[in-house]
């Protein structure tokens, strides 16, 4: 069962509209990765709706780690839902003194750290879980990849130490949209059959639709799936998800527009949520 | 004037760290310097497994959370394998993850070239925030543990557990060299190094001086930050300057040295002795040293014959 209602659904998808529009506002100011963005924006507004406790300040937060960098731009759309950082930060997107580029600067409140070269937040992320358990913190750790970025070596090898120390505070989610950069993932490095991967390197594994916040809240209420096991959420997702102009297209993973492009896009984006309201 | 230090860098290490609980001992299974404190330290010990990139992203995180990581790896995969997340996830973030390497430059002994880390330096000072601490032996490395595991910074250092060369001043700051006591004043050669030939820097210094030149020896400890008062100074009082290293010439104390003279307005002749863009020969510490021409002797004769001292 899910822990949320209709009403708060409708809520939800409301901010994620609104969240989308301001990432293709930022990419009619020097563009931005829409596609990804647009991808993880979903499963972010609702790690930090309902689930991620404590302000950045709190040092017995949980920690949210977004390893697929280029996909910031839904993680800056969310603070400013949030209210921790200010809208402004559309209108000045990619000037040089703003501290906004393409991936996370951990001068921007809510950032933990840099990201964007890939396969390095995974150990990071069990650091820090491996910390909150040693200092008995009853604290949580969210890490979001991509699912091209599990090419990297680096993840395995991380999520090898996450079992080893039974890192149940620690759950990795995947972006599965399966497409990277430029091609399907099938097609160049064949994940599948991804769950089975997760399980034998010893985590509990959960695999959602990454844009049903029915099913993501109930899969995060269920955290941890079993004790002493990392957790896994393979969150299927559409790259450009709301936007059935872009949505999984290779081409569509940065975009730079135009503000005439901007105000078409998010005139489809409205028309599309309109008729998609309730129906998840 | 040799002595030894009764203490090993294991049990000086445990000593420092055992009641400050934010300490935490880690290897990617390198436990050659640390093989007892597994028991003593418990769950403040963490092996990763064979896998530098993870053993410094978990550092990374448990950094960021407050404790101080001693991370344990062989020099040359923890600075090469690991470069990138030493960059992005430490040292960009000026976080306190301190990097104990071992087998770096000519300790490396008969692993061969996979083992040899001969650059690991001048990779590790491109790093912002980075302290780069070479101690010449055991005693110079316990003696200056202390200082930079409770520095704010992310740190470097070239493990040396080689009996001492001389007897060791304390030290007086991150940053800060040793001179060793001789001549002073205005002298025909200055002789820097750090590390592993740091001894045999200073038997070319004794030979030099039966020879009747006027000789300054100095013991860098740290490549980064540098001693720029005591560089400086050495180098106005000092007609030839001499470098000593087990590295390349590429981006460690040479290449450090003649930035600062450049910087400085300084002009004096730099002589480099040091490895010359090539592995070498792996064999015991004390064939390699004399099959590469680095004894003593061998940089006296190269000093006076090769090294411009009347040029």
């Amino acid at each position: 069962m899910s822990s949320i209602g209709t009403i708060e659904i409708e809520r939800l998808q409301n901010l994620a509209l609104e969240a989308r529009r301001m990432i293709l506002m930022a990419a009619s100011r020097g563009g931005c990765f829409v596609g990804s963005a647009f991808s993880a924006v979903d499963i972010i507004l609702y790690l930090y709706e309902h689930f991620l406790k404590g302000t950045p300040e709190d040092n017995n937060r949980d920690y949210f780690f977004l390893s697929k960098g280029h996909a910031v731009a839904a993680l800056y759309s969310v603070l400013t839902l949030k209210g921790l950082i200010s809208k402004d930060w559309i209108n000045n997107h990619l000037s040089p003194l703003s501290n906004i580029y393409w991936h996370p600067n951990t001068n921007i409140r809510g950032v933990e750290t840099p990201s964007g070269s890939l396969g390095h937040l995974p150990a990071l992320a069990a650091g820090v879980a491996l910390d909150l358990k040693m200092s008995g913190s009853k604290a949580r750790v969210i890490v979001l990849t991509g699912d091209g970025e599990l090419n990297e070596g680096s993840v395995w090898e991380a999520f090898l130490f996450a079992q080893s120390q039974g890192l149940d505070n620690l759950t990795v989610v995947v972006d599965r949209n399966m497409l990277q950069a430029n091609m399907p993932t099938e097609t160049l490095i064949p994940l599948e059959p991804l769950k089975d991967k997760f399980e034998a390197f010893g985590f509990s594994v959960s695999q959602i639709q990454g844009h049903n916040f029915s099913e993501i809240s109930e899969t995060f209420s269920s955290l941890p799936m079993s004790d002493k096991r990392p957790n896994a959420i393979i969150a299927c997702t559409v790259r450009g998800k709301g936007l059935p102009s872009i949505d999984n297209r290779l081409d569509r993973w940065f975009m730079r527009i135009s503000q005439e492009e901007a105000e078409n896009l998010i005139a489809e984006l409205e028309c599309y949520h309109r008729q998609g309201v309730g129906v998840l | 004037m040799i002595t030894q230090l009764a203490v090993s860098y294991e049990e000086h290490l445990y000593n420092l760290i055992k009641d400050s609980p934010d300490f935490m001992v880690m290897t990617s299974e390198n436990r050659s310097s640390i093989r007892g404190l597994p028991p003593l330290l418990g769950e403040r010990f963490i092996d990763t497994g064979i896998s530098e990139q993870t053993l410094l992203g978990v550092a990374a995180g448990l950094a960021m959370r407050g404790r101080i990581p001693i991370v344990h790896a062989i020099g040359a995969f923890i600075t090469m394998r690991g470069y990138e997340f030493i960059r992005t996830d430490i040292s960009l973030q000026n976080l306190p993850v301190k990097i104990a390497a071992s087998f770096t430059g000519l300790l490396s002994e008969a692993n061969g070239p996979t083992h040899q880390a001969v650059e690991d330096i001048a990779l590790m000072r491109t790093m912002p925030n980075m302290v780069i601490f070479c101690p010449s032996d055991e005693q110079d490395l316990n003696l200056g543990l202390d200082i930079v595991l409770r520095s704010d910074c992310p740190a470097y250092i070239r493990l040396n557990h080689l009996p001492c060369a001389v007897q060791h001043e304390p030290f007086s700051g991150i940053g800060k060299a040793e001179i060793i006591k001789g001549d002073s004043g205005q002298c025909d050669i200055a002789i820097f190094s750090y590390g592993t030939l740091f001894k045999e820097a200073v038997k070319s210094c004794y030979i030099l001086k039966e020879l009747g030149y006027k000789v300054r020896i100095i013991n860098l400890r740290f490549l980064q930050p540098l001693d720029e008062e005591l560089l400086t100074e050495a180098a106005l009082n000092s007609g030839l300057l001499v470098t000593v290293e087990d590295h390349y010439k590429q981006g460690a104390l040479y290449t450090a040295l003649c930035e600062l003279l450049i910087e400085k307005g300084i002009s004096r002749r730099v002589y480099p002795i040091c490895l010359y863009d090539k592995w070498f020969a792996p064999a015991t510490l004390e064939d390699i040293i004399a099959y590469e021409g680095l004894r003593g002797e061998h940089i006296a004769h190269n000093i006076i014959s090769k090294g411009g001292f009347n040029a």
